[in-house]
């Protein structure tokens, strides 16, 4: 049996990312295998067509799969999903790239875009979990 | 001989690619984008390279996850244009040139860079947006294409500084070749980006310029630059800069900058373009 491993890498006290490492892409090899299914016209039919019947045919985990079927972005990336391969969830649901990146971030498109046109998001208070302390 | 005479640093944010194929570039917020690079697409249809090496990164096209590279090179005749899930982007079909590239192999494993060898992909915007940007829309690409692909996907991306040693044995390795070829090759992706999670849309234009600065100056300080800092000061996909430091290794030692281009936002990205000519 694998326990926890006490190991924190340095990344991990970056706020607000989850870095796709070699552990998190272990665990979200079947759910970005399902993703990686949605570049073709017809899988993306077929799981528009049938949701819950389509993520079935992949042996990704229930957490994953409700993760999926919620578009909860933030909660895929945590658990494993790479963000380019999301993207193929929101390009088949007719989204951009920039709505997902949007809803990452809890903002509207709309306030996502203006702070990108001001210049984007500051690193100021946003480096290390300590910096960014009761900030949000 | 093939000799390499110059360097491209450029982004490859796929959003430029769309607003080129659905004809948005005159719009206000892309107009002072390719006004930008109107002087990087001049230089290089004088500069007329027979072959470009672009290195650049995959992104879930080519490769799934069933096998991930770190260094890929391609020795196909022909690359076919990725569908990346909204239909492919209607650009030329990407030709290759297998004998250079089968050359390139030998030498780099004989140089101690494993190197593996691809002979069918897809190409993806990492790819095509670096060739619509500086040739813009031909009916054919006017130059023959050696594409390298690199893995920043899933951390660790290979260090800086194998990349730019992985640039000085490419530049060995192209002099070694018999035929009389100008080769221009190109270091694609960032510049400071984050693209998931709450802390999405960072952009370091501090860091950026830094980096674009030490480029044309101090490359050898760039390429100690450590995976944690690309993630924590630029942002998560901001380790794709690690690729213009094989660029910039396969410079040679001496470069003159010609030219230098910055720009917020294409999405969420900063957008950089540089041209390095070897000296």
């Amino acid at each position: 049996m694998t326990t926890e491993n006490p190991h924190k890498e340095a990344y991990e006290d970056i706020p607000g990312t989850w870095v796709f490492d070699a552990q998190r892409a272990r665990k979200g090899y079947h759910l970005n295998e399902f993703l990686y299914s949605l570049m073709k016209a017809e899988n993306r039919k077929a799981f528009l067509a049938d949701e819950p019947g389509y993520t079935l045919k992949f042996k990704m985990t229930e957490e994953q799969r409700q993760a999926v079927l919620a578009r909860n972005w933030n909660r895929l990336l945590e658990l494993g999903g790479v963000s380019y391969a999301l993207a193929k969830l929101a390009f088949t649901d007719g989204k951009s790239y920039q709505f997902m990146a949007s809803q990452m971030t809890g903002m509207t498109e709309k306030e996502y875009v203006e702070m990108m046109l001001k210049g984007g998001r500051s690193p100021e208070g946003w480096r290390t979990r300590a910096e960014r302390q009761g900030k949000d | 001989m093939a000799r390499i005479i110059a360097g491209v640093g450029t982004s490859h944010t796929p959003a430029i690619g769309a607003a080129v194929d659905l004809g948005k570039t005159r719009e206000p917020y892309w107009q002072p984008l390719f006004a930008g690079y109107e002087p990087a697409k001049a230089w290089i249809a004088k500069a007329k390279p027979d072959v470009v090496i672009m290195v650049y990164n995959d992104h879930v096209n080519g490769f799934d996850f069933k096998i991930i590279p770190t260094f890929a090179l391609g020795c196909a005749e022909e690359f076919a244009i990725a569908d990346e899930g909204w239909g492919a982007r209607p650009v030329p079909s990407v030709k290759g040139h297998p004998e250079l590239a089968s050359h390139l192999i030998q030498s780099l494993v004989l140089d101690e860079f494993d190197i593996t060898i691809v002979n069918e992909m897809v190409v993806d915007h990492g790819l095509t947006v670096p060739l619509t940007l500086l040739f813009g829309t031909p009916q054919a690409w006017p130059v023959r294409v050696i594409p390298l692909a690199v893995n920043v996907i899933q951390y660790p991306a290979p260090t800086g500084h194998r990349c730019y040693c992985l640039g000085k044995a490419i530049r060995r390795a192209v002099a070694s070749w018999h035929e009389d070829l100008k080769v221009v090759i190109f270091g694609t992706g960032g510049m400071s980006h984050q693209i998931q999670g709450p802390r999405a849309g960072l952009v370091n234009r501090e860091f950026d310029t830094d980096f674009l600065n030490g480029l044309s100056q101090d490359p050898e300080r760039l390429s100690s630059i450590q995976p944690l800092e690309y993630l924590r000061d630029a942002g998560a996909e901001a380790i794709e800069l690690v690729m213009w430091l094989i660029m910039r290794g396969a410079l040679g030692d001496k470069v003159e900058e010609i030219y230098r281009f910055y720009h917020v936002p294409a999405s969420s990205t900063a957008v950089g373009n540089i041209i390095l000519e070897s000296r």
